[in-house]
């Protein structure tokens, strides 16, 4: 499925029109529509996250160990790499979603704004509320497709003009056109492209700083997968992404940057690490580490 | 290759014994509502439905009516219900999603075993111990402050009332509604708290936009088992409601219950009207109690955990 | 227009409504703490009254004496802790066997059309108030006849049935796929592998299901209040005669009298009472456990 430029522009409208007033350290700053270009590797960017030696364990295994990684803004941070690398745990530790595991464990340091996320003081829930997530299987609540948009609103009392903010939601995600008339049926009459899409919508309800995606597309058919790959093109616009993934050609479609994870396998040891982060068309064409290059040419599995 | 002789005996053997055994369930699950019906029958022909109406119970003038007792089983009942159910919940809440993981084994199995303890052990405690704290603090300080609701009028001197026999029936339905609640907290799939904790959700906004909703069916089951055990528990009423007769207001009147005056009544009957009268009253009980229970499995049934998780 | 202001490099403390929030939260969660709490204090307040006063009544004549005669000060309750083992033990033997054939029908024999009315039945029958169960046998065994050990234990049967019925199934529900194809891969015939394989494999959750009835049984007065309440100091093997002495009626009858020295010896018996139901529930809880483990559950 291609989707005709009109529409994609309408989508751009729609995100655009919900573009919010930023403001960075005081200053307003509207977010640049350049930054979609792919030649912007050189342009120093605002960074949104520094990863700083994380290590991830979950009692005495160990998952990931020392990350380093900077995820600039506005831009869509692919993380590939074969099952088992950590990826999901090292997306799922920047908000801090991995809490509840029992025995979970962070070393070294997950700075968000050069806030220090696991630093003291900091509340949880509130880190949720910047930085959203959108989970490999799709998890619309049991509940209308209007509410599933409108819950995380309410609790965070935004009322005001709730309507026209699940339309615009669910027009940021793509998704408005096809639900517009059956706004109460339940969600879970969807389906499975269109739940994810509601999740996402969902998570842009509130609008974010960043989304976090944890392989969005894997439960779904390549149609579906395409629509979720044009979205992200116009969310990038508003929020800064990044995407967990195994598909390698999704990333290269999408992805502005890439990083990928591998096992470093010592005797019994298997710990995830970063090999390489570099911009996507680096990392596709010329990578600078063996390991990388065997994985994205496919002679690793 | 031809099944053995002494097998195919043995399989119809087995086969035959188990169905037998099934059969005898059924067989006394259907003779029980006819023994107690046809025990009934002297006393439906003579006062009909009108017994369900008639509060005037009196053995030695052959007039019988279970009208109080019916109103004392449902005003307890409900009482014990409307304190126990939030309580049990917050209770399966705990367990199921706050309490660390020795802890939630430990209050878990400790919650259980309070159902555990007999009916006349808490029905004795609550004469010779909760009766007494009822009359001396619980019930002058309800009267003091509420004393303007008709429900909570002057304590009695004897602590025995319709409030004392709620307060026990409470105690014996939380470990009831706690455990199911707990068990269908427990199947709500993580990846919808997820969901919600990814949107910035608080925990309390957690359970009430997705964990409750999702089970209500389910836990509105579990309080209707736990009303359907309320309404039939005989002993610990008996000793603690004060046997007492005609519909009052007040919570802290005595009062008496269907059960409670089937389990008093085990003196023995002085005629086989009163005989059949106390039929009458069981089968009553039988009614309500077959009734909630199949309530409670229809609401249970409409609540399918695999409804909760998008295919 | 109601866009989020939110200042996103700022600190990660709470914005917005947050704070109120989580004080919303936090006083859910007290709330949830305070009730456990409260629960497993009602538990603690009334076994420790059980435990204190009844442990001044108890000592080895206690235990081990009848009554005194006329219900007077003194004497102990051997009858009926010794009745109640009888009652229950012969109301085990009725339910038990019932119980398990019961429950290999449902799991091993009886499609699903079969199967419903039997699971409503025993549902139903668990559901029934005991009562109603006890009026039950009077009505079927006492009624124009007399008081029974047997009317009584009857009676207890069918309390315990849909329990053991009920565990047993569960634990049938667990016995691997594998484990009866293996059996009927070699051509071992359908009994043979219940006897064998299936039933052996889930002996585990038997004997907690019957030892949870059995702790179940043994505290319940109700059944007993119409078949067997009206007795003497001694317990007879005669079932079928005479009323048999036990516990639960003892309690309630000396519940029921004002007489304080009745009193301490109602406390304990519900000691005694107690105790063997809470270590049979503990027992039974840690076996379940075991088996449940071995089960690879």
């Amino acid at each position: 499925m291609t989707r005709s430029s009109t529409d994609g522009s309408a989508d751009l409208e729609a995100v655009t029109a919900v573009l919010p007033r930023i403001r960075i350290g005081g200053e307003r700053r509207a977010p640049a529509a350049a930054a979609a270009s792919p030649s912007v590797a050189a342009v120093p960017r605002e960074v949104v996250f520094q990863a700083r030696g994380v290590g991830v364990s979950y009692g005495e295994k160990r998952a990931i160990a020392g990350v380093d990684l900077d995820i600039p803004r506005n831009l869509v941070t692919a993380i590939i790499g074969p099952s088992g690398c950590g990826k999901s745990t090292f997306l799922r530790s920047l908000n801090r979603m991995n809490d509840t595991v029992p025995g979970f464990r962070l070393d070294g340091q997950v700075l968000y704004h050069g806030h220090d996320v696991y630093g003291p003081g900091v509340d949880r829930v509130e880190v949720r509320r910047r930085i959203g997530m959108v989970f490999q299987k799709p998890n619309p609540f049991p509940k209308s497709i209007y509410d599933n948009v409108a819950w995380a609103p309410r609790n965070l009392g935004l009322r005001e003009g709730l309507d026209a903010r699940v339309e615009r939601a669910l027009r940021g995600a793509a998704l408005w056109d096809e639900v517009k008339d059956r706004l109460k049926d339940s969600a879970l009459g969807l389906s499975g492209g269109q739940q994810q899409r509601l999740c996402i919508a969902r998570a842009i309800a509130i609008e974010p700083d960043v989304l976090l995606l944890d392989e969005p597309a894997s439960a779904l058919d390549p149609i579906a997968t395409l629509a979720i790959e044009e979205l992200m093109h116009t969310l990038k616009q508003r929020y800064t992404i990044v995407i967990v993934t195994h598909n390698m050609q999704q990333a290269a479609r999408v992805a502005d940057r890439t990083a990928f994870f591998s096992l470093d396998v010592s005797g019994s040891d298997r710990v995830g690490t970063l090999v390489e982060y570099d911009t996507t068309e680096m990392i596709f064409t010329r990578p600078a580490d063996t390991r990388t290059r065997d994985y994205v040419t496919g002679r690793f599995g | 290759m031809g099944v053995r002789p002494s097998d195919r005996a043995g399989d119809t053997l087995l086969r035959g014994l188990c169905a037998t055994a099934a059969v005898a369930v059924i067989a006394v699950m259907v003779d029980i509502a006819y023994q107690v019906l046809h025990g009934s029958h002297q006393a439906l022909s003579k006062f009909g439905l009108g017994f369900l109406v008639h509060t005037t119970w009196r053995p030695n003038f052959d007039v019988f009516g279970a009208g109080s007792f019916l109103y004392g089983t449902i005003v307890s009942s409900l009482m014990a219900l409307l304190i126990a159910t939030p309580l049990a919940i917050a209770i399966a809440l705990y367990l199921s999603l706050m309490a660390p993981r020795g802890v939630r084994s430990i209050v878990g199995s400790l919650v259980e075993m309070l159902a555990a303890v007999p009916s006349v052990v808490i029905g004795f405690w609550g004469i010779l111990v909760l009766s007494p704290f009822v009359r001396d603090h619980l019930e002058p300080w309800l009267h003091g402050a509420f004393g303007f609701i008709p429900l909570f009028g002057p304590p009695q001197t004897t602590g025995s009332s319709t409030f004392t026999a709620g307060l026990i029936l409470t105690i014996m339905v939380i470990p009831i509604i706690a455990s199911v609640s707990r068990d269908l907290f427990d199947t709500v799939p993580q990846e919808l708290q997820d969901g919600a904790a990814a949107l910035g959700a608080t925990r309390w906004e957690i359970v009430r936009g997705v964990i409750l909703p999702s089970t209500a069916s389910g836990v509105a089951a579990a309080a209707f088992l736990g009303l359907g055990r309320a309404l039939g528990e005989a002993i610990a009423v008996t000793q603690v409601i004060g046997a007492g007769t005609g519909i009052h207001a007040s919570l802290f009147a005595t009062g008496d219950t269907l059960a409670s005056r089937v389990a008093n009544e085990f003196a023995g009957a002085t005629s086989t009207l009163h005989t059949a009268a106390i039929f009458y009253a069981a089968a009553i009980l039988l009614v309500i109690g077959l009734s909630t229970n199949l309530f409670a499995q229809w609401i249970g049934r409409r609540f399918d955990p695999s409804r909760l998780v998008a295919r | 227009m109601s866009t989020t202001e939110v200042d996103f490099t700022a600190p990660l403390v709470a914005t917005g409504n947050l704070r109120r929030r989580h004080r919303v939260s936090r006083a859910a969660e007290g709330l949830a703490l305070g009730s456990s709490v409260a629960a497993v204090a009602v538990l603690g307040i009334i076994v420790a009254y059980v435990v204190v006063h009844g442990a001044g009544a108890l000592s080895l004549d206690f235990l081990t004496k009848e009554p005194s005669p006329g219900g007077g000060p003194g004497g102990g309750i051997a009858p009926a802790i010794v009745g109640t083992g009888l009652l229950v033990g012969v109301a085990t033997v009725i339910a038990m066997p019932i119980g398990v054939l019961v429950a290999v029908y449902l799991t091993e024999f009886a499609g699903p059309a079969a199967a419903r009315p039997i699971r409503l039945a025993l549902d139903l029958l668990n559901g029934l108030p005991s009562i109603v169960v006890g009026l039950f046998v009077f009505g079927l065994l006492v009624v124009g006849k007399h008081q029974s050990g047997f009317a009584a234990a009857f009676a207890l049967s069918i309390i315990m049935l849909p329990l053991i019925a009920r565990s047993t199934q569960e634990m049938l529900g667990l016995v691997p796929r594998q484990l009866r194809e293996a059996a009927d891969a070699l051509g071992v015939s359908r009994w043979r592998t219940v006897l064998t394989v299936v039933l052996p494999s889930a002996a585990g959750g038997i004997v907690t299901g019957t030892v949870l009835a059995v702790a179940r049984a043994a505290g319940e007065t109700a059944p007993l209040i119409f078949t067997s309440s009206i007795f003497g100091n001694r317990v007879t093997l005669d079932l079928l005669g005479t009323p048999i002495p036990n516990i639960p009626v003892q309690i309630f009858t000396l519940s029921e009298t004002p007489d304080p020295s009745g009193y301490e010896r109602a406390w304990g018996a519900a000691f005694v009472l107690l105790s063997f139901i809470l270590v049979a529930n503990i027992g039974a809880r840690a076996l379940l456990t075991r088996s449940r483990k071995k089960m690879g559950r």
